[in-house]
């Protein structure tokens, strides 16, 4: 049969089951989708809905449970749900490859990089020198600064963004016809987001290679992808041109999802994110009709028992839906709150300081050595203002917060100042009082919740102990905070385990607001959350400042999120703060050239493309700083802006630059504005 | 490395010596007194104050303690009391005969213990790993001694295939044959150990076939066959190597009770002799012996789990 019009990856009618305390519960329903040679196919969905298994199935590499029960995985035309094994291995060395999420972990820890790159060479007939030479010029292939020392490194040496590298060098190196890529970028900092996508657009680009790009996050598919597929509960709910699916989307879930997305510009003090209602179905639950009528705000009878089938909105665009016409005009979901509220209703935000950092420094020791992580940071919280915390990982954001909490203590000379009063150092030299003002909002309510104790009695337990109730006082207290998180009167006896992600969250914030704080420390409390969780949770925050007056510390690495809740923004680099301003000012500019970078990376879903202005280079340690400007080695500014030798040889202070906006650096802002417009 | 090498090997010193200074006031203070103890109650004064004489009993006990030590480190472990010869002379070719037995053993169990695991591991769930996990775990729950008696009783007296005891008669004392003569008594130690290894090597190679770059090796295109000896394997056993150095002081018990019933004349059978006998001499030295040997075979496994582990060499040779 000709290859020319033979789809790279066919999925037909495929159905994936997981067995599971034995039964065979569905994951994958009736999948069908083709890849065209060279062609970039993105998956998008929640967790859980399926992209993964959709992708190891591609590679026929399910879980000991996981068995394909229905349908054809055909790759160039062959079924290879029926192949021997031995015919798999032998496709999988040289035509189909993947790169997965956590590549640390996905390399061996105690052989070198080198060898196991060198490995995929071997498995083809090359002798082992030879593999080795190629394996260097396959790292060179995907920018590896200094490959030849890369070669000798094992996994732990190399940062995040180098392993992936080593795992996209790793897949390419057999040249496959398909590459699988499983969140790739999950997981990395924006800017090594942004340089590995670009890597990967580039190769694709030289190589012709068909990719089957899985993520959750639908800026980067939008970046990436030819066509996408959106999946729901293992269902693919509707599919088309990259440009199309996202100007008209046609599906109810995908017009939710879409609008879930704090996007560019929305602002708490003027919008409400919409959610979707709901959860999604659990594992293996069986479907008369559509899989999203529970939650679908169109839904009728004929949704409920019957089953949709695609239909075409224009060309290759298609969703499976009753009523895809109205699906973009469909009522919004905004969630309206009645307040029960204990305390006063407080007038949001105004201009008096509640908290006041100064000079906080932290040095920690590691292996005998002084690392200083944060240097030097300064900055005031006003009374029901959300001030976010935004930078690379390692940059200090998480120290920062612990340092206002008391977690850590800071070097001599910081000074923090709750509402005009100096707060002790350490926590335990706190009185219950400024313990219970302050509060914190984990990334991982997993991690956070006592996992034995019903949710009633996490929550009591910190009224009981911030607000000195006795028992029974501090369960109806406990009730109160988390009907006003809507967390149902049936769950409040439930343990954390037998709750989702959301809802685990909600009694997070519970607890932290269980001392009716002034200031609520929330580091990445979205992050391990889908979009439409995200969401009901951000507005949950929103509506609780608005209600209590409370401050937050937000801390998060997605910049949509950041600017949607935020008035003041602080921009760490290295342990200091390069940029202080407002949330209108720090994200319309003028930029201080690392937030610049920042921002550029960020791939957003409107399409739009930003020329992206490139940071080189890797973060330095801060055990051992750039002289000068700590930003100078990587800056996209310095070259050519006159100040080049200040940069190298003075760390510029922070200064207002305009009034209310701060900034560390040497480059006036008039030329930067300049620069940037 | 070397600076972690010289901080081990520091800490194992220290081992030893607080072994040392335990098993002096053990054997000097609780006894009450050695010397009536050791001659009976027949020994009239005089015979005792010889006794203490040339045994040194009659010094303080920091004298003694030191002078002890002192001993030691110049190699000189003393004289038997119930012999009258030097320790060394008494205790060299014991260790000698129980090196030959522990070496076979060693070489016995670790192989086919780790091999179970791996085994096991690689058939979970299946029959043949819950024969080796059930099995194992069974056979250790019996002494290594009744092992041996059993041991002696079927294959040796009524089936005849191995002889009953450890040590070839004067005629023929090839390696091969001495070797043949101590399979026996390692079977009985592999019984009990088996089950314990393998274990640990089975959880060890279940995580590594489990791990992300398992996986990675299999979608590279590798047959399973050999991702698991190029990949697994290495991984796996980094953690068993660390249990087994940490059973070598159940071995060096076990050696002790199979000699015995072996009539295997090692290091284990002096050692009972001596303590029938009360000759403290020789039971300090044995004792101080063997935590030498422990403490060397934990040095051994540290060294080796880092030089095999990148991650704790980088940090080890910072
Ligand atoms: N080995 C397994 N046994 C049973 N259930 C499984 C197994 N692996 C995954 N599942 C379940 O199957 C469903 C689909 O999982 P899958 O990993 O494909 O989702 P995903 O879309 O990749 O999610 P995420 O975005 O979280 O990676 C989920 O409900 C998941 O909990
Ligand atoms: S078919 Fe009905 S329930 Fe399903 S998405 Fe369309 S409108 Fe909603
Ligand atoms: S001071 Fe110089 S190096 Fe630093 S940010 Fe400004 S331009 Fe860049
Ligand atoms: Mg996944």
């Amino acid at each position: 049969m000709s290859t020319t019009n033979t789809a790279t990856l066919e999925l037909r009618n495929l159905e994936v089951a997981y067995t599971v305390r034995g039964i065979d519960r569905e994951v994958l329903r009736d999948i069908s989708l083709s890849i065209a040679p060279g062609e970039a196919y993105g998956l998008v969905g929640e967790s859980g809905c399926g992209k993964s298994t959709a992708a190891f199935a591609a590679m026929r590499y399910l879980p000991r449970n996981g068995k394909i029960t229905g349908g054809a995985i055909l790759f160039e035309g062959k079924n290879i749900v029926e192949m021997a094994d031995d015919e798999v291995s032998s496709l999988r060395r040289s035509a189909i490859s993947m790169v997965y999420q956590n590549p640390a972990t996905a390399l061996n820890p105690t052989i070198r990089v080198g060898d196991q790159v060198a490995e995929v060479f071997q498995l083809s007939g090359v002798s082992k020198s030879d593999s080795l030479e190629m394996a260097q010029a396959a790292l060179v292939q995907v920018q590896i600064a200094d490959p030849a020392q890369v070669m000798r490194r094992y996994a732990h040496q190399l940062s995040g963004g180098m392993a992936q590298r080593v795992v996209i060098a790793m897949a390419l190196a057999s040249n496959p016809r398909l590459l699988v890529m499983d969140e790739p970028t999950t997981g990395l900092d924006a800017t090594v987001e942004a340089e590995v996508l670009d890597l990967v657009r580039e190769l694709r680009r030289d190589t012709g290679t068909a990719v089957l790009f899985i993520s959750h996050n639908l800026g980067v598919i939008r970046h990436m992808c030819d066509r996408v597929g959106v999946l729901y509960a293992g269902a693919l709910v509707e599919q088309g041109a990259t440009a199309d699916l996202f100007n008209n989307p046609s599906h109810p879930y995908t017009v939710g999802l879409l609008r879930c997305i704090p996007r560019g510009g929305l602002h708490k003090s003027t919008d409400r994110l919409d959610t979707i209602p709901g959860t999604p179905p659990a594992l293996g639950t069986h479907f008369d009709g559509c899989v999203f009528a529970d939650r679908c705000a169109l839904a009728d009878d004929n949704c409920r028992t019957r089953l949709p089938q695609m239909v075409t909105i224009s060309g290759a665009h298609v969703a499976r839906c009753f009523h895809s016409d109205k699906a973009s005009s469909m009522p919004r979901s905004i969630e309206l709150i009645e307040y029960a509220s204990q305390a006063d209703v407080h007038s949001v935000h105004n201009d008096d300081t509640l908290l006041s950092i100064n000079h906080l420094s932290k040095i920690f020791t590691q292996d005998g050595h002084k690392v200083q992580v944060i240097n030097d940071v300064s900055f005031n919280l006003g009374f029901g203002e959300t001030l976010g915390l935004v930078g690379e990982s390692g940059s200090g954001k998480t120290t920062i917060a612990k340092l206002v909490l008391g977690l850590v203590s800071p070097e001599e000379g910081g000074v923090i100042t709750l509402d005009g009063k100096g707060l002790a150092k350490t926590l335990n030299r706190r009185d219950v009082h400024d313990v219970g003002s302050m509060q914190i909002v984990f990334q991982n309510p997993d991690q956070a919740l006592n996992r034995r104790h019903s949710v009633t009695r996490i929550v009591g337990r910190a009224v009981e102990r911030l607000r000195g109730f006795n028992v029974s006082d501090a369960i109806d207290r406990a009730h109160e905070l988390l009907s006003g998180m809507r967390v149902e009167a049936s769950l409040h006896s439930a343990r954390p385990v037998q709750l989702s992600g959301g809802l685990k969250q909600r009694v997070a914030i519970s607890r932290a607001f269980a001392g009716s704080p002034q200031i609520v420390v929330c580091d990445e409390p979205t992050s391990a959350l889908d979009v439409s969780v995200q969401a009901a949770i951000l507005n949950l925050l929103v509506d609780l400042q608005k209600q209590d007056g409370v401050s937050f510390i937000f801390i998060s690495h997605d910049l949509g999120v950041v600017r949607y809740i935020s008035d003041r923004i602080a921009v760490l680099y290295l342990g200091r703060v390069v940029e202080f301003g407002t949330s209108q000012r720090v994200f319309n500019g003028p930029f201080h050239p690392y937030t610049e970078a920042l921002l550029s990376s960020v791939p957003n879903i409107d399409g739009s493309i930003r020329k992206r202005i490139p940071l080189t280079g890797v973060v330095p340690s801060p055990s051992n700083p750039p002289s000068g400007c700590v930003l100078n080695p990587r800056c996209p500014r310095k070259a050519g802006s006159g100040y080049e030798t200040l940069c190298e040889t003075e760390e510029p202070n922070l200064t207002e630059v305009e009034p209310g906006h701060f900034m560390r650096c040497h480059i006036p802002v008039a030329n930067l504005k300049q620069l940037q417009s | 490395m070397k600076q972690f090498i010289l901080k081990r090997l520091g800490l194992s010193v220290v081992t030893v010596f607080l072994v040392a200074v335990i098993v002096f006031f053990l054997t000097h203070i609780l006894p009450g007194n050695v010397a009536r103890q050791y001659l009976g109650k027949g020994a009239t004064e005089e015979d005792l104050v010889e006794f203490r004489r040339v045994f040194g009993l009659d010094r303080s006990l920091l004298a003694q303690l030191f002078g002890w030590i002192g001993d030691l480190l110049h190699g000189d472990l003393g004289e038997s009391m119930q012999y009258r010869v030097s320790v060394k002379d008494l205790l060299l070719p014991a260790i000698g005969y129980s090196s030959k037995l522990a070496g076979v053993a060693f070489f016995l169990i670790v192989p086919i213990s780790i091999a179970g695991g791996v085994i096991a591991a690689m058939n979970r769930g299946k029959k043949i790993d819950r024969a080796i996990t059930v099995g194992g775990l069974s056979a250790a729950v019996i002494p290594e001694f009744v092992w041996a008696i059993v041991l002696v009783l079927t294959v040796g007296v009524t089936f005849q295939i191995f002889p009953v005891s450890a040590f070839p008669d004067e005629g023929n004392r090839s390696i091969l044959n001495q070797i043949w003569y101590l399979i026996l008594p390692s079977i009985s130690l592999l019984l009990v150990l088996f089950g314990y290894i393998a274990r640990i090597t089975r959880a060890g190679v279940i995580e590594a076939l489990e791990s992300d770059y398992m996986r990675t090796a299999v979608l590279k295109g590798m047959i399973r066959r050999k991702a698991v000896s190029k990949h697994v394997l290495r991984n796996a056993l980094l953690p068993t190597i660390a249990v087994i150095a940490s059973q070598v002081p159940y071995l060096i018990g076990g050696l002790i009770a199979v000699e015995i019933v072996f009539n295997y004349p090692g290091f284990g059978t002096v050692l009972k002799g001596a303590v029938d006998a009360r000759d403290y001499a020789v039971l300090q030295s044995g004792v101080i012996i063997s935590s030498l040997v422990i403490v060397i075979f934990q040095l051994i496994a540290d060294i080796l789990f880092a030089v095999l582990n990148p991650r704790i060499r980088q940090k080890v040779s910072e």
